[in-house]
């Protein structure tokens, strides 16, 4: 489903991804961890061209992002990305902020829309804040909705940026709940988190990214519990 | 208040101020906004002798025939400088993807210069020697080239052109800032949906940007106003050109000069407080949200 080879990425002088290969299949869930300012954030970033990779290629089922031809929106459209800060649009009500692009990049007609709208909040357990301002929600709700308004374009893949990291801890679950469920539905999904417990339950795979540069993979637990390598060790030390 | 809970039973931190505290009697009689009761005996007593005083009458009647020739000038000129400064201003900061074609990034970066040059251009000259430059160098040049008459863009035409050349750099500004104070995210939100540029730009990022432009956008729509008088220069026929003209004719500087200053000030302080209702309406609608 998404295929890495070589991705470099460069802003300025600070070389923040060094060589990144990585392959994700469709349905597995891959987690993302390393210090902050590692580089994995970018990494994730470039797999929806939000980032342009100053070397590589990045391919999302089979579509090469980084070739001029490529129609971006098309590919964005495809791949969710739910963000850190969750980025609802203030000025739409929950409603207005799932339909937006179903109207506007899929031509999907009102009505259409607010039903997909509706469906998808049953989803993410939030039917009744329909008609809410996202101010007028918790940052847990919030982010429901991010990931509602992304899983409204029928993604191949799913992009997560941190999606907890700015919830006050009681949120934290409701939002993880949700992400697990997905991941049980088989969505292919992306993460960087803090979140071990998420790891361990969800993912297929724990990727551990320390100066721009894949440290270390595979099953978490396996990775949690005997890392290989000494800078992973003092990671986990660190954050466990 | 948290500090008095720990204070023993009865004592006061008296002479400390809480703001969350209501103001007592005592102290309302501070916060009372006397300047409108002042603002309103000036302009009170000068719309009496403008008004109502024998002495006056010549001169308000040449005067305010200009009134309607101020209001046009000003709602011409906003209009048109809006236009441009919307223009301007999106083309300043006009940016294309990394995956956009060529001619869209050579548009862009075109986009992004010439505006830039424009806006600095403008906001680096004063706007009396601008309106004269525009109005009878730039303007006559620009119908000549185009082999009509000269007359064919008459003095009324020639100001508002001018001052719309020169507001609209202005408010290209207004516009760049509105739109930059949004946040990134905001962008990036609406593209990793699948929005184009374009489709996020105006269904996400300008109704938001509307909010911060509409209060500054509000003073230059005075700022025009005022600044018509500067057209008077170019015997357009507003109220300060009246009123230079009967003053010199009649030698009633007095009179001329308070009808004048009555008329501008009212002209400003109604527009000023339709401007305060609506910005009052739009921070009540924007309860609920943000």
């Amino acid at each position: 489903m998404i295929r890495v080879r070589g991705l470099e990425k460069s802003f300025g002088d600070v070389h923040a991804v060094r060589g990144v290969d990585l392959d994700v299949a469709a349905g597995e869930v891959v987690v993302i961890v390393g210090p902050s300012g590692c580089g994995k954030s970018t990494i994730l970033r470039c797999l929806n061209g939000l980032e342009r990779a100053t070397r590589g290629t990045v391919e999302i089922d089979g579509v090469d992002l980084s070739d001029r031809t490529t129609d971006i929106d098309s590919v964005r459209a495809e791949t969710g990305m739910v963000f850190q800060q969750f980025n609802l649009f203030p000025h739409l009500t929950v409603e207005g902020n799932i339909t937006l692009a179903l109207r506007k990049v899929l031509g999907k007609d009102k009505a259409e829309a607010a039903l997909i709208a509706r469906q998808q909040l049953e989803k993410v357990g939030i039917p009744e804040k329909v008609d809410a301002y996202p101010r007028q929600l918790s940052g847990g709700q919030q982010q429901r909705v991010a990931i509602a308004r992304s899983l409204a374009m029928n993604p191949k893949v799913m992009l997560f940026d941190e999606p907890t990291s700015a919830l006050d801890p009681e949120m934290i679950k409701e939002v993880l709940d949700v992400m697990l469920a997905l991941a049980e539905q088989g969505m292919t999904m992306v993460v960087v988190t803090h979140e071990m417990g998420f790891a361990r339950a969800a993912a297929d795979r724990l990727i551990f990214v320390d100066h721009g540069r894949i440290v270390e993979q595979g099953d978490p637990t396996e990775v949690f519990e005997n890392p290989t390598e000494e800078r992973t060790r003092a990671f986990f030390d660190q954050i466990l | 208040m948290a500090r008095a809970a720990g204070a023993p039973e009865g004592h006061r931190f008296e002479g400390i101020a809480h703001p969350e505290k209501p103001l007592d009697a005592d102290s309302r009689w501070e916060t009372f906004p006397y300047w409108i009761l002042i603002l309103a005996g000036i302009v009170g007593y000068l719309g009496y002798l403008a008004l109502f005083n024998e002495a006056y009458e010549i001169a308000w009647e040449r005067i305010s025939e200009g009134i309607w020739m101020t209001i046009r000038i000003t709602l011409w000129a906003f209009a048109i400088s809006l236009s441009l400064g919307v223009v301007l201003g999106l083309g300043r900061i006009a940016e294309a993807d990394h995956t956009a074609s060529a001619p869209v990034r050579l548009a862009a970066t075109l986009g992004r210069n010439l505006s830039r040059t424009y806006i600095e251009f403008v906001r680096g000259v004063p706007i009396l020697p601008l309106i004269f430059f525009l109005a009878l160098v730039i303007i006559p040049d620009v119908t000549d080239w185009l082999g009509v008459s000269r007359q064919t863009v008459d003095e009324f035409w020639r100001g508002v052109i001018a001052l719309s050349i020169i507001y609209g750099a202005y408010i290209a500004e207004v516009i760049r800032g509105g739109v930059q104070g949004i946040p990134k995210g905001q962008m990036e939100a609406g593209r990793s949906v699948g929005l184009s540029r374009l489709q996020t730009m105006r269904s996400v990022i300008l109704p938001q940007a509307m909010r911060s432009i509409i209060p500054p956008l509000g003073n230059d729509f005075i700022a025009i106003l005022k600044d018509s008088s500067l057209l008077s220069v170019l015997a357009v026929a507003d109220v300060t050109r009246l009123a230079r003209q009967y003053s010199s004719g009649s030698f009633k500087f007095r009179e001329s000069y308070v009808v004048l200053v009555f008329i501008y000030v009212t002209l400003v302080l109604f527009l000023s407080f339709l401007l305060t209702k609506l910005e009052e309406r739009m921070t009540r609608d924007r309860k609920g949200e943000r």
